[in-house]
């Protein structure tokens, strides 16, 4: 800053005020680009509700004409206004409570020994890497994994068990790490009092960890398998049919032991493969069964992890430590 | 006494039961790995890894099937990239908006309704791009064909949004309000703060949160097996249609392939070449992820 000696000393007033006026001027300008960052990011934020309000009208748009009690109670046809999702649904629901039996219990045990049994060395190391690099691999390497392993190997088949067992893979890593959180927020002096009382580490986990854990664990269970309903990829690699107007045998019999497993060897197909055979048709109509199909498949999904999200807000509440 | 061995050996059956489980997800990654190199080992025996990695045209279902994978990598890199320069801005900005800015309302509505973002089936964004997007794209570019790379790629950078954004704000929010506060105090705007002090701070799970993104566009199938067109296009024109290599695999599959052909086959080698692209980015995206502990 030069500085000019004036008798009056009114010169260096100017200055200053010349710089006073600089500074406004800076923070005016700061002001304005942190109020305008402020109205970008809101704006980048409602993009995202904006692309998903917009889908949600334009599938109802399509769809909702077609929804019907018959739509539902169909097979699929050659004729579009014929055409129903009763195999698919019955498939989906199938497939999910095999994906549900395989994931749940392993990822759990997975989740429980990594939290309170393994020490931290190499091996525990290497599992949780591993873990991270699992939920990172795409879904149709998991299909291309089932067709080697579960198709061709082990020879399942093209069928229900071989479908839920892929999707059951696929969910694993989310089984654990909801599993693995929920545990680790378990504070140690609930351990401690329970190893005091002379309890073995077992039933501590059994009558205390896994309790207390137990909404986490059901909130990462039900955003798993709500991943799993619409995954498409890896089931079309299995080679799940794109038209089946048949259902798989009926899990429960009229003659003893009532309960058979026959129906996961059957071929199947699910709700997101109907839809994407739908969609991949040129004529209209059958566009708008794939719309129809879209909105149960979107509602299934959206049902979930609304509850998923209730469990963890009502869980959250419930425990205070 | 006799009590407390069986108790004790059931102790320990069950700590063996549970390491077990444990173990299983490495069998799980040994067998991804083995069936990959397997079947694309039988792949290579009859097409050289030469022609595979530099051909330029993808053909295997012709008379004289050619197989260069680079059609299908130029592909996924094209969709990926559309995706990338969509998701990864927005994302940043929505990270740095909840994490900085938001009330604490709007953070507590917004965070849920993002994530579902990503919970919606793959296969209804598909339609979504097909039958909604590109019809009004082509208002625009009349030169946009029916199939194209640019419609899904930007339905893929909305989907990928909430990967990005939930990563990044995760650690913009680990950063230590002291850090924030040393800034304010230094007079610096929120704006100032979050992109001179917090972004440089959370450098390492910001480049995570990319590398992450970057990941699932790659892997990303459905979206682009609708709505790209099934023609392996080696291109970087996005108005023209595609195939990805996620979309051939799909395209075969859709098929009835005979176990043990060389089409058979070749949706292995094709899985193999996607596989190490994502390991590489995964293995990235960790080495980011073990820095951000370190800073603090």
């Amino acid at each position: 800053m030069v500085q000019e000696k004036d008798q009056r000393g009114l010169l260096i007033m100017r200055h200053n005020e010349k710089i006073t006026q600089e500074i406004r001027r800076r923070i005016a300008h700061n002001k304005f680009r942190d109020h305008l960052f402020w109205i970008i990011g809101l704006l980048s934020t409602l993009i995202g509700f904006v692309v998903l309000f917009t889908l949600i009208i334009d599938l109802f748009a399509d769809g909702f004409p077609r929804l019907s009690w018959s739509f539902l109670t169909s097979y699929p046809s050659r004729f579009p206004e014929k055409a129903g999702i009763l195999s698919a649904w019955v498939g989906t629901t199938l497939v999910m409570i095999v994906t549900a039996a395989a994931a749940v219990p392993l990822g759990i045990a997975t989740g429980v020994y990594l939290e309170e049994y393994s020490k931290k060395n190499w091996s525990t190391h290497i599992i949780e890497i591993n873990m991270n690099n699992l939920a990172g691999v795409p879904s149709i390497i998991y299909g291309l994994l089932a067709l080697g392993l579960f198709v061709y190997f082990l020879k399942l088949g093209e069928s229900i068990l071989t479908g839920g067992l892929t999707l059951g893979l696929l969910i694993l890593p989310m089984v654990v790490i909801s599993t693995r959180e929920s545990i680790k927020a378990i504070p140690n002096s609930i351990r401690e009092a329970s190893y005091a009382l002379g309890a073995t580490k077992w039933q501590t986990i059994k009558d205390h960890i896994l309790p207390y854990s137990i909404g986490g664990i059901l909130t990462g269970m039900i955003i798993g398998l709500s991943r799993a309903i619409g995954e498409t990829a890896p089931i079309i690699t299995v080679g799940a049919l794109t038209f089946i107007a048949f259902l798989p045998s009926s899990p429960v019999t009229s003659a003893f032991p009532f309960l058979t497993f026959k129906w996961l060897f059957d071929p199947f197909t699910v709700m997101p493969i109907q839809m994407f055979n739908w969609v991949s048709r040129p004529q209209k109509e059958f566009h708008l069964n794939a719309a129809a199909a879209g909105i149960i498949l979107l509602l299934m999904t959206l049902v979930m992890n609304g509850f998923a999200v209730y469990l963890r807000y009502k869980f959250r509440k419930r425990i205070k430590w | 006494m006799k009590r407390k061995t069986s108790s004790k050996i059931k102790e320990r059956a069950i700590e063996g039961i549970l390491l077990l489980s444990a173990l299983s997800s490495i069998f799980i990654t040994l067998s991804i790995v083995f069936i990959l190199f397997y079947e694309a080992l039988g792949f290579f025996k009859e097409v050289p890894v030469r022609e595979f990695l530099t051909g330029t045209q993808w053909t295997p279902l012709f008379a004289q099937p050619k197989f260069g994978i680079l059609p299908l990598v130029s592909g996924t890199l094209l969709v990926t990239g559309i995706a990338v320069l969509v998701a990864l801005p927005v994302g940043l900005i929505v990270a740095v908006y909840l994490s900085e800015y938001a009330p604490h309302k709007i953070r507590e509505i917004a965070k849920p309704i993002l994530e579902l973002l990503a919970a919606v089936p793959t296969v209804v964004y598909g339609y979504f791009a097909l039958l909604f997007l590109t019809p009004i794209l082509r208002n625009f570019i009349p030169a946009l064909s029916g199939f194209n790379a640019l419609s899904p790629g930007i339905i893929m950078g909305v989907m990928i949004i909430p990967y990005v954004s939930s990563v990044s704000e995760d650690s913009m929010k680990a950063v230590p309000m002291h850090i924030r506060e040393g800034s304010y105090a230094t007079g610096a705007t929120k704006f100032q703060t979050a992109f001179r002090v917090i972004i440089p701070s959370a450098f390492s799970g910001i480049a995570a949160a990319f590398v992450i993104g970057i990941s699932r566009a790659i892997g990303e199938t459905m979206v682009v097996a609708i709505a790209a067109g099934m023609m392996p296009n080696l291109t970087l024109n996005a108005v023209e249609p595609i195939q990805t290599l996620t979309a051939y695999i799909v395209g075969v599959s859709l098929g009835d392939v005979p176990h043990g052909t060389l089409e058979y086959k070749t949706i292995f080698a094709a899985g193999i070449t996607l596989f190490f692209m994502t390991l590489f980015l995964n293995i990235l995206g960790f080495w980011f992820r073990r820095r951000i502990r370190e800073v603090y």
